[in-house]
């Protein structure tokens, strides 16, 4: 277990270091720099500026040095003093911005994560031991549906619906008026009238596949003949079906922990464009567009840290559970 | 008999019909399986209709995609009536709208006209067209007689543009760079996938960890920072392609590793032994005995993947950082259905996302269907 957890933790440093460089690429990626951009910037707000200073500002930031100079500079800061660089959009250090948005994202994330094994597992297995019933049908359907469903659609529809038919405008995190009021119980009831959109959202796209992956893997473990032992010696269907078959065939849950969770990110992130979520996406795609570089590599580092982490987590869960794996 | 047997080729009751199923070849029993799959074969017909329709999309949309017309702006569908309302039987006919302004709020308000009869004509003269940019052109599917009058069968855009033609125009957009996509992709993931299922060993590793790496980077992110990177200002053509190779820059690892599966499965047939022994050179036995054997489970495949690429453009349009206005794109449509006052005045705006739910599942559906017809061990 101890060779398998080092061997499996030292991948991942590969794996830091390759989506570090990817996130510095996409900084460097728009024509123009840093400089270019600021003295674009004042002179639109009607300052001359001399080609000297542009040259200046240049040489301030180190953009005059080599590439990987500047990627050293870039990922020492953050590494040694958590610097991510400056915000070119607010005008503020990056790390001011971008740690409570984060939390957010995570939290989405997370909770839609274990709303989707809460009503997918349950679903999948009643599926599989009632194969063929209306109930079955119906879930099937809906998975099916769900699957060709993009989020940003679901979003745009639940928030029609309702609109439409409850009257409530459930885009944001809570009401407009309530934002600056302290923590009360109406205002968690507020937000708590807004939060379920998103986690349906994104909780209904990852139940969809992941009823079809309990159902199929129940399916095949039900024909087992330990499972008609079970049932031989007596015991009720709950224990057979919740002691045995549905642990094994969890087994493939654990390890798609890893795949589910950049899904997770990349529909949170343009979920919240949509509902106008004070998570990250709607931040990325500003700074994004206004090329704020440092803002969105900074973003999109954190991002896939977290699902490399997310990744780790699973890898050595499912090491936990399954002793083929740790073995390897 | 015959023909029933070829429906259900299981149950074997005459010789005949054994006889046809030992001769038939791999691919009749595919087809033959693949028959069976009533939901495959339903979708692979939604989809050639939806590929003729934006084949043919200057005939087929009955306007100009980028026509205003200023009296007509966000107008509701009109549907399509055979019986007036005394139950007079009219042929396919639209009932005209008025156009109004609310007294109070001045918003515009359009109501039926049950008096005003516009019959709808089939091959009429309209806007005239280049057929792909070549051949000069006027006549479209359908339309009203006179030119002047228009029929928006899904209504218009907040410019008193016709959604039906967009949406034709923008499918052109949308569903070929999904086959562009995966067929750029799919080069990408062939290459790599056999190379690492064919030689394994540390070349195997070293392709696994780099595909483990671009799945563990959240794709949307990863696209939006590639997408803003593209100058606005670039030929919308050139952005185009550009955008299908970032889509499968990312996506080819799914591909890949359907046919690493497949190559370490079939590098311990006999068959392949043979033909290593017999003196093949390693070029052969990959193009010549391996791959035409996972032909059927690539397809399969590369089918469940065109969806991926789909969403991925709709996406990207949609936060305005793929396609720009004014190339039309579903994801482009979509961009202007984003907030909810817009959606509540005209939930219509919303049709392109039922039209890419429809071409998402269908591809599913026949990608399922097909995997199913390509499993020899399958019932």
């Amino acid at each position: 277990m101890l060779a398998y957890l080092t061997k499996r933790l030292f991948w991942s440093i590969p794996m830091l270091i390759a989506v570090s460089i990817v996130a510095f690429i996409i900084i460097q990626l728009p024509p123009g720099d840093y400089a270019t951009a600021y003295v674009a910037e004042l002179r639109h707000q009607g300052d001359t500026v001399d080609p000297l200073m542009e040259q200046e500002i240049r040489v301030h930031f180190g953009l005059d040095k080599p590439i990987y100079v500047q990627y050293w500079w870039w990922i020492s800061g953050i590494v040694l003093h958590g610097d991510f660089g400056q915000s070119l959009d607010y005008n503020m250090p990056v790390s001011n911005l971008i740690w409570a948005r984060l939390g957010l994202t995570l939290a989405i994330s997370i909770t839609s994560l274990l709303l989707t094994w809460l009503i997918a597992i349950p679903i999948g297995v009643y599926s599989a031991t009632r194969q063929y019933s209306a109930l079955d049908y119906v879930f099937t359907i809906f998975g099916f549906i769900g699957r060709g469903f993009p989020e940003f659609l679901t979003a745009l529809v639940l928030m029609w619906l309702a609109y439409s038919w409850l009257n409530m405008d459930v885009g944001g995190l809570m009401s407009a008026g309530m934002e600056q009021q302290p923590w009360s119980f109406a205002k968690v009831i507020d937000v708590a009238s807004h939060i379920w959109v998103p986690l349906v959202v994104l909780a209904t796209s990852g139940t969809a596949g992941l009823i079809r992956v309990v159902r199929a893997n129940m399916l095949d473990e039900l024909n087992k003949p330990y499972v008609e032992t079970a049932y031989a010696q007596g015991l009720s269907e709950r224990r057979v079906v919740w002691g045995y078959p549905v642990r094994v065939a969890l087994n493939p849950f654990i390890s798609t922990i890893g795949w589910a969770l950049p899904s997770l990110i990349s529909g949170d992130v343009i979920t919240a464009v949509v509902l106008n979520l004070p998570t990250t996406g709607p931040l990325l795609l500003r700074a994004l567009k206004n090329q704020d570089m440092y803002l969105a590599g900074s973003f999109i580092l954190i991002l896939s840290v977290f699902t490399i982490i997310g990744t780790l987590i699973s890898d050595i869960l499912l090491a936990l559970s399954d002793p083929r794996v740790r073995r390897g | 008999m015959t023909d029933t047997t070829l429906i259900n080729p299981t149950p074997i009751e005459t010789n005949d019909a054994k006889e046809a199923l030992y001769r038939a070849t791999p691919r009749q029993l595919m087809w033959w399986r693949f028959r069976k799959h009533k939901l495959a074969v339903v979708s692979l017909c939604v989809l050639v209709f939806a590929y003729l329709t934006i084949a043919f999309a200057e005939f087929t949309a009955p306007y100009d995609p980028y026509e205003i017309t200023e009296m007509a702006t966000m107008q509701p569908p009109q549907s399509v009536h055979l019986f007036d309302e005394e139950w007079n039987f009219q042929g396919p006919f639209v009932y005209g709208l008025k156009r109004a302004r609310d007294l109070e709020t001045a918003a515009v308000i359009y109501t039926v006209d049950t008096d005003d009869i516009v019959p709808l004509h089939f091959f009429v003269a309209g806007s005239d067209y280049l057929f792909w940019g070549l051949i000069p052109g006027s006549f479209h599917l359908f339309g009203a007689e006179d030119p002047d009058t228009h029929i928006y069968l899904l209504g218009t855009d907040t410019l008193g543009r016709d959604l039906l033609s967009r949406l034709i125009h923008g499918g052109r957009t949308t569903l070929t760079i999904g086959i562009l996509g995966v067929f750029f992709s799919f080069l990408i993931g062939i290459t790599l996938g056999s190379i690492s299922g064919y030689y394994g060993g540390r070349i195997d590793a070293a392709i696994q960890r780099l595909m483990e790496f671009i799945r563990s980077i959240p794709t949307i992110p990863l696209w939006m920072g590639l997408a803003a990177a593209l100058p606005v200002e670039w030929d919308p053509l050139f952005v185009y392609f550009l955008i299908t190779i970032l889509l499968s820059l990312i996506s080819w690892t799914h591909l890949a590793r359907t046919v690493r599966g497949s190559f370490l499965s079939l590098r311990g047939e006999d068959y392949v032994l043979a033909a290593r022994l017999l003196g093949a050179s390693e070029k052969r036995i990959i193009t010549k005995h391996m791959l035409p054997a996972m032909t059927s489970y690539i397809i399969a495949a590369v089918t469940l993947s065109v969806p991926e690429m789909i969403l991925g453009e709709t996406a990207l349009s949609f936060l305005g950082l793929g396609l720009r206005p004014p190339v039309v794109s579903w994801g482009v449509l979509l961009q202007e259905a984003q907030n909810l006052r817009v959606i509540v005045q005209a939930p219509w705006l919303l049709l392109p996302g039922l039209a890419i739910v429809i071409i998402v599942l269908s591809f599913n559906f026949l990608g399922d269907g097909l995997r199913d017809a390509a499993d020899p061990y399958g019932r």
